[in-house]
């Protein structure tokens, strides 16, 4: 597993920004950039991380359970998020969960057996107007038809 | 027409949100001007332009930039609420990823009012391309002296950090923000004190929406009183609309304060999807009340007109719901998104949401009671102004609004087990005809 190490000079960039002595403020920013890298927050990260910045562990540990971007356990190699919110819903969020759900064979919060996607579900994206969408990695998706998510998963399976 | 437009008044293309194009249409002429002037000045011009805050609140943005005390020794923050999460509302993405230096310039003059040294960007965790386009423009501003040190020669200079959410829908309130920007969960804090006196790293702190922001460049650039043309003497300027749900033509629209909202949803916007009949409008995203189709009539598109007919004009995040669609569920599906999103610290809030859910379930399920409906009025009102922040009382407003409007519905819900329409939430479902037949249900 590779150490976040080789991350601490682009850290040390960001650091110049912050007014001096609130280098706790870079929790956040440290903690997405080593998921960017891996896909996922190892215990060793927090290890490292409190020491680098000089936080508390809890501090880490609160963070990581309250966001919901951040995974303390590897995903599929895409993951899928659907909005369900009401603008989604009013536009037929719930066919497409059921949609994916049947053509990955997964149910929302599994991983299929090959690794390569992860479904969840998602409290509003702000992208009400484009319903029914999903996120794929940072990718928004918008306007989705059958034919636009069987050609989309077509592309990510190959 | 929809009148007088700031921001979607130029043709948008691949390059329009760079700084050569900004430039090109008279970008950073206010921030020039505001440099040339005294602070102070400054906070009395936009508090002479009369903007109300476009997060939601509506409060006056320059009173809240005049409490700052500027020759208190202290640093002043001036932070971009950038962390758009209201259900319904997506207008401040568009802002982001248009006109990304126009919100930054905003910020700029922004700090400059304040004397702030450092200036911060809280965007949500969620948006990738608004990030990037940020990003961008932020380096383009330190390339061309428009950020950093001695900014235009005026010898004031302003750092800008941009802080990026992890997903929380907490931290769109202010104090959350503050928390979450200190490298914290997102927890709001009880006020007072305001954040104007002790908010981020307890030193004196502006929290402002994009969309206000975005605004203060048109506002120093014109002049307060050529602001104020624009728009209805008591909401001055123009108010960007996220509207979805069922409606023809979705999607963010600009309109001049006092515009009528009828016109704006049955012309702009070409009315209903599919020719349906329109049921409500959720005004300014899911925790404002929502107003019937009849409510409606003859109200115009500004604040005060807004709260006269029983509402409020909030961020302006508009979903429009049409006849036949299930209201039972449409609570649920509210309710679920406030249980999702509580952050757990108040007691009241921490479990009256996730009693509300449970409640709504079960009446969807088939096995409601005829007191449930009571049971929720109760809750509501045992979390409204009773928590820190107003997350639990937004949740009891959405709910009995739905309530007051459509008690029939709970009760025959509860009377039959099943709903006056089916459950219906789609006016057409997309992925209707691709599940019918192989046993899978929409």
């Amino acid at each position: 597993m590779r150490p976040m190490k080789h991350l601490i000079p682009e850290f040390e960039e960001w650091k110049k920004r912050y007014p001096a002595g609130f280098e706790g403020s870079l929790t956040i920013p440290c903690l997405r950039r080593i998921q960017e890298d891996r896909g996922w927050i190892a215990d060793s990260d927090v290890d490292e991380l409190t020491a680098y910045l000089g936080v508390p562990r809890t501090q880490v540990d609160e963070v990581l359970a309250f966001y919901t971007q951040f995974t303390r356990k590897p995903l599929g190699r895409h993951h899928i998020q659907v909005c369900r919110n009401l603008s989604c819903s009013l536009r037929g969020a719930d066919g497409l969960v059921a949609y994916l759900s049947r053509r990955l064979g997964i149910t929302p919060g599994q991983t299929t057996l090959d690794g390569r996607f992860t479904l969840s579900t998602v409290e509003c994206l702000a992208s009400c107007g484009t319903a029914p969408m999903m996120m794929v990695g940072d990718t928004y998706h918008e306007n989705l038809t059958p034919e636009s998510v069987d050609a989309l998963l077509e592309t990510l399976r190959s | 027409m929809s009148g007088t437009k700031f921001f979607m008044n130029f043709p948008v293309t691949e390059t329009s949100h760079l700084l050569d194009a900004y430039t090109a249409r008279g970008g950073y002429q206010a921030l020039a001007k505001a440099l040339q002037m005294q602070p102070a000045d400054v906070t009395k011009e936009v508090s002479a332009g009369g903007i109300l805050g476009h997060g939601g609140a509506a409060f006056p943005a320059g009173r809240k930039w005049g409490v700052v005390k500027l020759n208190d020794g202290e640093p002043h923050y001036v932070c971009m609420n950038a962390d758009e999460g209201e259900p319904g509302t997506f207008k401040d993405r568009w802002l982001l990823e248009h006109v990304p230096h126009m919100c930054l310039e905003g910020l700029i003059i922004g700090s400059f009012a304040l004397m702030g040294r450092h200036a911060f960007i809280y965007i949500r965790g969620e948006f990738d391309l608004p990030y990037r386009r940020m990003a961008a423009a932020i380096e383009e501003a330190y390339a061309n002296n428009l950020l950093g040190e001695n900014i235009l020669g005026s010898g004031y200079s302003c750092d800008v950090v941009l802080y990026r959410g992890a997903g929380s829908y907490v931290c769109g309130e202010a104090s959350a923000m503050l928390a979450s920007l200190e490298g914290k969960k997102g927890w709001p804090r009880n006020r007072p004190p305001r954040l104007t006196v002790k908010g981020l790293y307890q030193k004196p702190t502006v929290v402002n929406n994009v969309e206000t922001l975005a605004n203060i460049p048109v506002i120093i650039g014109r002049g307060a009183a050529e602001f104020k043309k624009v728009g209805t003497p008591k909401s001055p300027g123009t108010q960007m609309i996220s509207i979805s749900g069922h409606i023809a033509r979705p999607g963010v629209y600009e309109v001049e304060y006092g515009y009528s909202w009828e016109k704006f949803i049955y012309e702009d916007c070409g009315g209903m999807q599919d020719g349906a009949a329109l049921k409500c409008i959720i005004p300014g995203g899911v925790s404002t009340k929502l107003l019937s189709a009849k409510e409606l009539e003859g109200l115009t598109l500004d604040h005060i007109s807004a709260v006269a007919g029983g509402s409020q004009l909030g961020s302006g995040g508009m979903m429009a719901i049409a006849e036949a669609t299930c209201m039972v569920r449409v609570a649920q599906v509210i309710q679920r998104f406030y249980h999702h999103e509580s952050c757990g610290q108040c007691t009241p809030c921490r479990e009256g949401m996730g009693w509300m859910e449970r409640i709504l379930d079960r009446i969807v399920a088939g096995h409601g009671r005829m007191e449930d409906i009571e049971r929720l009025y109760e809750i509501g009102e045992a979390n409204d102004g009773t928590t820190i922040c107003s997350l639990g009382d937004s949740a009891g407003y959405a709910n009995t609004a739905i309530l007051d409007h459509y008690r029939e519905e709970f009760e025959y819900y509860i009377t039959n087990g099943r709903s006056m329409y089916d459950g219906r939430l789609t006016v057409s479902d997309p992925f209707a005809s691709a599940l019918a037949g192989a046993g899978a249900r929409g």
